[in-house]
């Protein structure tokens, strides 16, 4: 009797666990952005990044999420932008190659939307953001969904003559899919 | 002495609205063109998509008048094959007013880069995002521009050399005021 408690009580942070899930699964997983330039909504999305996630969808607010995208992987929409977007005045990514946001805490908003705030750092500079967030289960696979806005200027990407926000705004539109293991 | 039949005070206005967008829409794609990628090209990059969406649009309402409304009938004395070219440019500006901007419209929706009209109102992307495509559409766009303006240097031309060569009053069918008769 006292080694099947024994067993049970071995097995449990085992079965709270298994709720976790942990694998990012990163070619199912993506993070685009939407710029507006002279108000015409352009799309861009980063190739690369590396996801260190944990949620459990029964507690989400014990989750957690380290993520980092490599600036160089950006496609801005056409080789000129590309070519542009790299350079000193936007990411200026030969001295700042990968923005990161590591989470601190995650809400519920309510009507199963969640909300993580964390540190984002880009280009040097590090301000809060929130996002909020969906999670969705699906086959034993979770689908984690959120967009938020986030403003160039706070971080100095685009500065001097790009800092015109009538011409390229100041909000840039960040979308977030992950799918979770 | 004959009075020349000048063109309606409509298709008279229509035509030096076209000529004066003409004349700015394409030095505006010239320049911004050879751009580096920078705000000013961006601004220029709309101001250009939006003045062609006005072409679009004007040439639309010629073709309306010129379809309801007789144009005003070539001089008497023009030989043949002046009215035969006379006549073919015509239509081939009009061909070309159409043309150019849907090709440029095309073009953007192709390369990625919506159309929206005085950044207000936004065009439907005929095309979805495809690289080749978007070369070649811009390739065609740069062909007929180049056409444009050799037809555009003839219809000149020949306007010039009827005024103040033949002296025969074309050019008064579009600039009622040169017709002397007219001032009586």
């Amino acid at each position: 009797m006292k080694r099947l408690i024994a067993v049970i009580f071995m097995l449990l942070p085992v079965i709270a666990f298994a709720a976790d899930f942990s694998k990012v699964q990163l070619d199912n997983s993506s993070i685009t952005f939407v710029s507006k330039q002279m108000s015409v909504p352009v799309a861009g999305v980063f190739k690369k990044f590396t996801a260190n996630i944990r949620i459990n969808p029964a507690k989400p607010e014990t989750g957690m999420a380290n993520i980092e995208i490599d600036l160089a992987s950006i496609d801005a929409g056409s080789m000129e932008a590309n070519d542009e977007v790299k350079g000193k005045s936007w990411f200026n990514v030969a001295e700042f190659p990968k923005a990161n946001f590591v989470s601190s805490s995650v809400k519920a908003l309510g009507g199963g939307k969640f909300e993580a705030t964390g540190k984002m750092t880009i280009k040097g500079k590090t301000m809060e953001m929130h996002a909020p967030f969906t999670l969705k289960e699906d086959k034993g696979m979770l689908n984690i969904d959120g967009v938020f806005t986030l403003k160039r200027l706070d971080f100095g990407i685009g500065s001097g003559l790009w800092s015109d926000t009538s011409v390229v705004a100041d909000e840039v539109q960040i979308k977030f899919h992950v799918l979770l293991k | 002495m004959t009075r020349v039949l000048a063109y309606t005070r409509t298709a008279i206005t229509l035509h030096w609205l076209m000529a004066l967008l003409v004349f700015v829409t394409f030095p505006v794609g010239l320049v911004m063109h050879e751009m580096a990628l920078s705000p000013n090209k961006l601004r220029l990059l709309s101001y250009h998509k939006w003045l062609g969406v006005t072409v679009f649009i004007l040439v639309m309402v010629r073709l309306v008048w010129r379809a309801s409304h007789k144009p005003a009938p070539l001089i008497a004395t023009m030989p043949h094959w002046q009215r035969v070219a006379a006549n073919g440019v015509h239509a081939l500006l009009y061909v070309l007013l159409f043309a150019i901007p849907l090709s440029g419209w095309l073009m953007s929706s192709a390369k990625g880069f919506q159309t929206v009209y005085l950044g207000l109102l936004p065009l439907p992307d005929l095309l979805s995002k495809d690289k080749v495509l978007g070369d070649a559409l811009a390739a065609l766009h740069e062909v007929l521009n180049i056409t444009l303006l050799v037809l555009v240097v003839t219809h000149i031309a020949a306007a010039i050399k009827h005024q103040f060569v033949d002296r025969d009053g074309t050019l008064a069918r579009m600039i009622p005021f040169l017709d002397r008769s007219s001032l009586k």
